[in-house]
């Protein structure tokens, strides 16, 4: 009887063109991610057709969530030199009699994602070890007219970097009252050229069809 | 001593040279190199999030004195965007003997009501577009906003729009209106307050016909 050999494999299967492969996509992968902080609330920011992207640097985002919880986030780029966010905290710790140390503003500036907090609870904010404590916090930044913080904020990041660009990001399910009381806000301030940051629509007939 | 006997007698047996083997395991690195990949591919942004410019006017101070510019009833359209998605319009005046007429926000609705009023500068805009697309105007992407925007300055037979907003609309329906205006091309419009004559209008429009069982309830 003749002996059915089994062909001896190796074990091994030649990965090199799947490492290759891994690794090329790696590169490019890290290369072109930019990381974003996570955002304190989730935004579903709605469609539009605009193609136009949004600015890196020299921004003002009011941030209006889900919940009708209104953020503020000011992004000054890539800049370094130019201090803009201790120099914004300043000013309204100044309005609000409150003294901010050189620590405190150092954090305010590092943290990159938007914040919601009375100003009367940032030195608690920014003493928050993590996110989870930091959470506590964010109860949206007051509008009202009694306290309206949100048009200091504005005001003041205006008065320290007079090139920055208002941007509003919404979600698509926030009423319209608010999206109306933020837009007084800016207007009060003479903000009246501003950006609303919005998801490219690609096929625009065919969502339009499903919505009926 | 003995030990190195010992190897010798291991050796002995085989008369090949011990190569290197070939094969380096590259199962870690694969594996980190999985790990990182999925990492970086979860967590890039790859399109950068859009922008939708939007200019609202000068808003008038309580004690300063300005007429309202005077625009022609004809060409005024008014739009009052409503809860869930629908959209009410009226031409002309408010007249509360006369129901809104509704539609939505599909590519039959309201955008149809606008390209009707607003063909003529549409035709230029996209005959201008032809052009250049099929090679006859040669100009620059930039220009060609400009002469866009020219085109809509001068345009003095579409409609002036008039955007208003009952107090359930989402902001969604806010994008979607002012995206609409630019789909459409439309020169000129603005978002105003909606008076109590309008939100009136509104509110026997949707009692007349409820929507959804939801909206019925209220």
């Amino acid at each position: 009887m003749p002996k059915i050999k089994m062909p001896h494999k190796s074990p091994h299967i030649d990965m090199t063109p799947m490492v290759d492969l891994f690794s090329l996509l790696l590169t490019f992968f890290m290369l072109t991610t930019t990381f974003r902080p996570q955002e304190p609330a989730p935004v579903d920011t709605p469609f539009s057709v605009s193609e136009k992207p949004q600015p890196d640097a020299n921004i003002m985002t009011l941030v209006l969530a889900k919940d009708n919880r209104v953020f503020f986030n000011i992004d000054n780029g890539k800049d370094t030199i130019l201090h803009f966010k201790p120099k914004i905290l300043e000013e309204m710790g100044k309005r609000y009699n409150i003294q901010f140390t050189p620590l405190e503003l150092r954090k305010f500036e590092k943290g990159g994602s938007s914040f919601g907090v009375n100003i009367n609870d940032m030195k608690k904010y920014l003493a928050a070890q993590d996110a989870k404590e930091r959470e506590r916090y964010e109860k949206g930044i007051p509008h009202d007219s009694l306290d309206n913080q949100l048009g200091y904020w504005v005001l003041y990041t205006r008065q320290v970097n007079p090139a920055v660009q208002a941007l509003i990001k919404g979600d698509s399910d926030v009423e319209y009252p608010l999206v109306k009381k933020v837009l007084d806000i800016l207007q009060d301030y003479n903000v009246n050229k501003f950006s609303l940051i919005t998801n490219l629509e690609a096929v625009k007939v065919e969502v339009t069809d499903e919505k009926k | 001593m003995a030990e190195i006997i010992q190897e010798e007698k291991g050796k002995g047996g085989k008369k090949r040279p011990k190569k290197g083997n070939p094969h380096m395991d590259m199962t870690p690195m694969v594996d980190l190199m999985c790990l990182l990949l999925t990492f970086f591919m979860l967590t890039t942004a790859f399109s950068k999030p859009k922008v939708m410019d939007i200019v609202l006017p000068e808003k008038i101070k309580k004690n300063e004195k300005v007429d309202p510019p005077k625009i022609a009833d004809s060409r005024t359209l008014n739009i009052i965007v409503g809860p869930e998605g629908r959209v009410f319009w009226y031409p002309g005046k408010p007249d509360p003997s006369v129901p809104l007429q509704e539609t939505d926000f599909s590519a039959k609705g309201i955008r149809e009501v606008l390209i009707d009023r607003n063909r003529a500068l549409l035709k230029k805009i996209e005959a201008l577009k032809a052009d250049v697309i099929s090679g006859k105007l040669n100009i620059k992407q930039d220009s060609l906003q400009n002469v866009i925007k020219q085109l809509k300055k001068d345009d003095d037979t579409g409609p002036i729009v008039l955007i208003k907003f009952y107090k359930k609309a989402k902001y969604k329906n806010f994008v979607d209106v002012i995206d609409e205006m630019s789909i459409v091309g439309i020169a000129r419009y603005i978002v105003v307050d909606i008076n109590w004559m309008e939100q009136g209008m509104v509110e026997t429009a949707l009692k007349n016909k409820p929507a959804t069982p939801a909206v019925a309830q209220k």
